[in-house]
């Protein structure tokens, strides 16, 4: 078989990360080719081993959709960081990588004397990412940070949401996963200058600013607030101007539409040109500001929407080029024809959990393309493998076993 | 004094909107020289602004974050000014050039010629209407790379729909696992997340494609579908629908096992969100709180019995938050080791003393915009710092040097293109 040329197919990376940001991270680096090694705490393992969902909700540390999603194509080896032995295994490892990625809170990786000087005076065109909730300085760096925490101090949660009510989060842990892509970007760019300029270095990335300079509306709201003062809130349920704009029921379910303004006569349009709408008073100065006129029209929006699957609707909608969506579940997803002509999803067969379907690759890239060698890692199933690759023997595998170290 | 890693590395960004704009100012952080072509002849609705020529009154009714130009005032050249573009436009050159007017893809090509990269987030029947493929790109130049980021897809029965971010994750399921879990989505605001996994992931994939190059000599096309790229953020609810069949619903702002929640503090429209994990977390909380008797009540002793009486735990929790600042919550909670933050407005943010110590912000000039402290770089490299170089790109205000230096144009050739519409720093007056 031609093994397909990869793009990072020449990159090697020590992965020291947990959970789902730096998973994430190093994630995006192997499914285009790098040789990742994941170091695990023996006989526990990265925390999502332990976080759902699972099958039948059965919690078992080799079936964790969370940890079978974020950890294709790496190799997992278990290693007790604590030990002088696994700190030896750590700087071996280190020798021959390009880059390692580390999410441990900020101090530990001096504790365990494999800081950045320690490292890259073993290899000095080192690229080490340190991502961690706050970054490694500052007064918030040893801090606690959740999800919800992460929207609310850095991203875009005061606005999201309805003026009657507190501030709501997005969904399950997508901030998460934009800050390991953020640290993915930041890791590549050191890697640039590595192979270009021989120079290593170390990225610090902080959770909080992967939103903070988020072009999901932080970075426009905190300019808008530069330039004028204002703060942006969060509006009355129904409130701003401009219609139609929002969801409406469908006959299965929601459809999202937004086309005031100068988009009106799309809608207008959409709804096949009825006759109510021919009355100038939708087109006068100030209509798209009027509430009563939005809502005689979102009446009609609804009486229309209602008689229409939601797919209907977006089918018709886009004919007249209309900005809309249907509000799709896991199972309408699961069927849509054309993303599953596309490829957006991939079976993937896991030695012990099965064959399942995963979301694919985020990207497609013609000529080196996302693949799947292997799947997410059983703990410490690279153990023997990697370490007789470093010139350790069967017998020191043995005793490192014993010893509690691997 | 090392270069910047992506020094040398010239892109050409034909993008609209957000999420191509944020791909690019990442490879100009990095140190690309992105050159941003913009047509005179067309305002892109949320492109440059919400207006080319607004009035002081309809400006006054623009979102703080839309329309918000200095002091609310439009200025000589409003589109130099506003916030929705200004968020995505630091370290990048501004040139102008219209595809559609005569000599337009010939200026066109001569840039390809010279250029490693060009990303592009059009629909599909745009690029198709200008002429403007891989295969005209390979002719040019044949190691590009072109990265296209549509919203569902370059091909099949999606390729032309239109969408905003917004819609894009109603597509993928998004909307319906966010928002009040007691409230139909008709109360969920617009949120664009898929726009930064889309111009961050898209960043990713060029920097990878150069790297491919640098090994193989080989350009390639790369297809981001912003919907699928998104997809992988809701890895955990695709898993959970492929084991168990479940379609993953809000959980508004509860976590899957945890306590948390955002709760009321002191002052107007203040919150602060807290999250208690386990009974060593409760503990702490509890003593934070000085051991309150209601703390003690049975059915608070353990994390399912918790999670059972979340609704009148949180009015607990409320009411005490509610005599406290939300800054003086984080502080008091974190130092007793439980994860607690405020939930920080714009003013908030300029102010926290974090992001100030790590020096997060920076002031930067624009000489249509003036000077601002503006949000930095999402973070930090020890040898090749990433800083604001140059403050947001103004219309056309690289002409100059891309005409004349890069493409050699002659100063008779420049008037001439001038003429023609094509270079310029003004949007004609005829566009509203």
């Amino acid at each position: 078989m031609n093994l397909p040329d990869l793009a990072l197919g020449d990159v090697k990376v020590l992965d020291l990360t947990n959970l789902v940001a730096g998973p994430y991270c190093t994630k995006l680096l192997a499914d285009y080719g790098a040789d990742v090694i994941k170091v695990e705490i023996p006989g526990i393992g990265d925390g999502a081993r332990r976080l759902g969902p699972f099958p039948g909700d059965v919690p078992h540390r080799e079936k964790s959709g969370l940890f079978l999603h974020l950890n294709t194509n790496k190799q997992s080896i278990t290693l007790d960081l604590k030990t002088e032995a696994a700190g030896s295994v750590i700087k071996e490892l280190v020798k021959e990588v390009d880059i390692v990625v580390e999410s441990f809170r900020p101090g530990t990786m001096s504790q365990l004397g494999l800081d950045y000087e320690s490292l890259r005076s073993i290899n000095p065109t080192l690229v080490m990412t340190s991502i961690s909730n706050f970054g490694q300085t500052g007064p918030y760096k040893d801090y606690r940070l959740t999800d919800v925490m992460v929207y609310g101090m850095g991203g875009e949660m005061y606005s999201t949401g309805i003026a009657e009510r507190e501030p709501v989060k997005l969904g399950v842990n997508v901030l998460l996963y934009q800050a390991g892509a953020t640290a993915s970007v930041a890791t590549m760019g050191a890697l640039f200058a590595a192979r270009e300029q021989g120079i290593g270095q170390h990225v610090d990335v902080s959770i909080m600013e992967t939103q903070v300079g988020s072009i999901d509306r932080r970075m426009s709201t905190l300019i808008g607030f530069q330039y004028t003062g204002e703060i942006t809130g969060r509006n009355p349920l129904g409130g701003g101007a401009g219609y139609p704009f929002g969801s409406t029921p469908c006959s299965d379910g929601y459809f999202e539409v937004s086309a005031g303004r100068g988009y009106f006569p799309r809608a207008v349009s959409m709804l096949g040109f009825p006759s109510e709408l021919d009355d100038p008073k939708w087109y006068a100065p100030g209509a798209q500001m009027d509430m009563e006129l939005k809502q005689e029209f979102d009446t009609m929006l609804m009486i229309w929407s209602l008689e229409r699957t939601k797919a209907e609707a977006w089918a018709t909608a886009q004919e007249s080029r209309v900005l809309s969506a249907p509000l799709n579940t896991m199972d309408d997803l699961s069927v849509d024809p054309e993303f599953n002509r596309r490829g957006a999803f991939s079976e993937i067969a896991h030695p012990v959990a099965g064959t399942l379907k995963y979301p694919a690759r985020p990207f497609i890239m013609n000529d080196s393309p996302w693949s799947i060698r292997r799947p997410a890692p059983l703990l410490g199933e690279h153990n023997s493998e990697v370490l007789c690759r470093l010139g350790y023997t069967a017998d020191d595998v043995v005793r490192l076993r014993q010893q509690g170290v691997i | 004094m090392p270069k910047l890693p992506l020094e040398g590395i010239r892109v050409l960004d034909i993008t609209v909107v957000w999420a191509g704009p944020y791909c690019t100012q990442f490879l100009g952080d990095l140190g690309a020289e992105v050159i941003r072509i913009e047509s005179l002849n067309t305002f892109v609705p949320l492109g440059r602004g919400p207006m080319a020529h607004p009035t002081e009154e309809t400006l006054k009714e623009m979102a703080p974050w839309t329309g918000g130009t200095p002091d609310r005032q439009p200025g000589a050249r409003p589109w130099n000014r506003y916030p929705i573009f200004n968020a995505h436009a630091r370290n990048k050159l501004g040139m102008t050039l219209d595809f559609l007017r005569p000599g337009g893809m010939d200026i066109f090509r001569r840039l390809v010629e010279i250029s490693d990269v060009l990303v592009e987030n059009n629909p599909t029947e745009t690029m198709e209407r200008l002429g403007i493929s891989y295969q005209l790109l390979q002719e040019q130049n044949p190691g590009i790379i072109m990265l296209r980021m549509p919203a569902y897809g370059n091909d099949g029965a999606y390729q032309n729909h239109r969408a905003y971010g917004l819609h894009i994750e109603g597509v993928i399921g998004h909307t319906l696992q966010r928002g009040y879990a007691d409230m139909d989505p008709s109360a969920n605001t617009s949120v664009l997340m898929s726009d930064a996994a889309a111009g961050t992931q898209g960043a990713f994939s060029v920097m990878a494609a150069l790297h491919h190059r640098r090994r193989t000599g080989k350009g390639q096309l790369i297809e981001l579908s912003q919907a699928e790229n998104t997809m992988s953020f809701l890895g955990q609810s695709f898993m959970d629908h492929s084991m168990n069949g479940r379609n993953a619903t809000t959980l508004g702002n509860r976590h899957p096992y945890a306590v948390q929640g955002c709760y009321p503090c002191k002052g107007h429209d203040r919150w602060v969100t807290i999250t208690i994990f386990d009974d060593t977390d409760w503990a702490a909380f509890t003593q934070a709180l000085g051991n309150p008797d209601w703390c003690r009540e049975e059915r608070f002793a353990d994390p399912v019995s918790r999670y059972r009486h979340h609704d009148d735990l949180d009015r607990h929790i409320g009411e005490w938050t509610q005599q406290l600042d939300s800054n003086e919550v984080m502080r008091l909670l974190q130092n007793a080791g439980i994860a607690a933050g405020p939930v920080m407005d714009q003013r908030d943010a300029y102010a926290d003393p974090h992001l100030n110590e790590r020096g997060f912000f920076e002031e930067v000039y624009q000489e249509d915009t003036g000077t601002h402290i503006y949000p930095g770089i999402a973070y930090k490299m020890s040898e090749t710092p990433i800083r604001t170089r140059r403050g947001p790109l103004r219309l056309g205000e690289d002409n100059e040097y891309v005409y004349k230096t890069l493409l050699n144009c002659t100063d008779e050739e420049y008037s001439e293109l001038e003429t023609q519409g094509h270079i310029g720093m003004d949007y004609p007056e005829e566009i509203p």
